[in-house]
């Protein structure tokens, strides 16, 4: 019964997160709005159940396997892809980088000053 | 007569959705030994490989893509309850959120607005189609968002999901080298901006080469900027005029 329970909260908070994207018109994917709703839930309720625990973490523990049947849909853009391989690698290469070097220098940064990142390391 | 036999037993296999689903779960058990042989590394991803085994599986068969997705459909369905259950590990971590409060804020915002930035300033500075930019838009961002985010802006959802897995076989090749040229040391940075900048892959790498406490803060990051992408996205990519 737990993995039926769990997986009821979880399509029951996409469904609400899905109407409230589609109804309000929002930008937000359905499944993002049903992750936020859960999150208030937990938060209310204090603990998160059993149930929800065994179905979510079993999801999370395969979640890379999920991806699979998307990236194959990358075989309908090969014409696409060749046409922009290089300015891809680029992009991807850059953008990486510096996403990387900007977020690591600001934290830096942040955490010398309000001297948060002691406790983080304990 | 076997010949005719075994022909009718691929008629009726490739148009049922046991195959392509079979076929799935198979290739991504070959990829996962495949890449455990080859020493784990990110450049090998069992994703990447799984994804190179069945197109390569669907061009020798002659297989479309419609009636490959009949049969994954199914495990691809699931993107959207486990995006949903990100919100338990993200719950799990609220105490470290509480405590380094304002560094996560600010850190998660600057590094959102980088990501999305960049990727679509660079893209267009390189002339690419507007459909290429918005698929790499929410490259950063774990894929089951990216994917809701690029259809959500009119990008292509399968692209975004390569482009997305690219991303993080990146972030995982330069992170540690730009770490050491920067002298970052913290493990907690390290995994913060690990986990905003490569999502899953950068939190995976978290775990296993710096230690528990990155690996920590690789997810928390990595499901707090998916939240905060989904929401800032749309408008900044409008300002580049989409």
């Amino acid at each position: 019964m737990a993995l039926i329970i769990g997986m009821s909260i979880l399509l029951g908070c996409q469904f609400l997160g899905e109407i409230i994207s589609r109804t309000l018109a929002l930008p937000v994917p359905g499944p993002v709005l049903g992750m936020l709703i859960l999150l208030i839930g937990l938060m209310i309720r204090g603990s998160v159940p059993a149930s929800l625990r065994t179905m979510g973490e079993g999801l999370l523990k395969y979640l890379t396997l999920l991806f699979v049947p998307a990236g194959v849909g990358l075989i309908q853009h090969f014409g696409l892809i060749s046409r922009e391989i290089g300015i891809l690698i680029v992009t991807l290469i850059v953008s990486t980088s510096v996403t990387l070097l900007v977020t690591s220098q600001i934290l830096q940064r942040v955490a010398n000053r309000t001297g948060s990142s002691r406790e983080g390391k304990a | 007569m076997n010949g005719l036999g075994l022909a009718q037993v691929w008629v009726y296999l490739a148009a049922s959705p046991l195959l392509h689903l079979f076929a799935t779960l198979l290739a991504f058990i070959v990829a996962s030994r495949i890449n455990r042989w080859a020493g784990g590394t990110p450049l090998l991803h069992p994703v990447i490989v799984a994804i190179a085994l069945l197109i390569g599986f669907l061009l020798l068969t002659d297989t479309n893509y419609a009636t490959y997705f009949e049969g994954a459909q199914f495990l691809h369905f699931l993107l959207g309850p486990a995006t949903v259950a990100l919100a338990i590990p993200l719950y799990d971590h609220r105490e470290r959120v509480r405590r380094m409060l304002w560094p996560i804020v600010i850190g998660t915002l600057a590094g959102v607005v980088t990501a999305v930035v960049s990727a679509v300033g660079i893209a267009m500075i390189l002339g690419a189609d507007p459909e290429t930019v918005l698929s790499l838009a929410p490259k950063s961002v774990t894929s089951p968002i990216a994917m809701g985010i690029a259809e959500k802006i009119g990008g292509i959802p399968s692209l975004t999901a390569g482009l997305v897995l690219l991303t993080g076989v990146v972030g995982c090749i330069v992170g540690p080298w730009i770490f050491r040229l920067t002298r970052i040391t913290d493990p907690t940075i390290q995994g913060y901006s690990m986990g905003l900048a490569a999502h899953g892959f950068g939190t995976a790498y978290c775990f296993a080469s710096v230690g528990a406490v990155a690996g920590a803060f690789s997810g928390l990051a990595m499901g707090l900027s998916g939240l905060v992408t989904a929401f800032m996205l749309p408008s900044i990519v409008h300002l580049f005029g989409f």
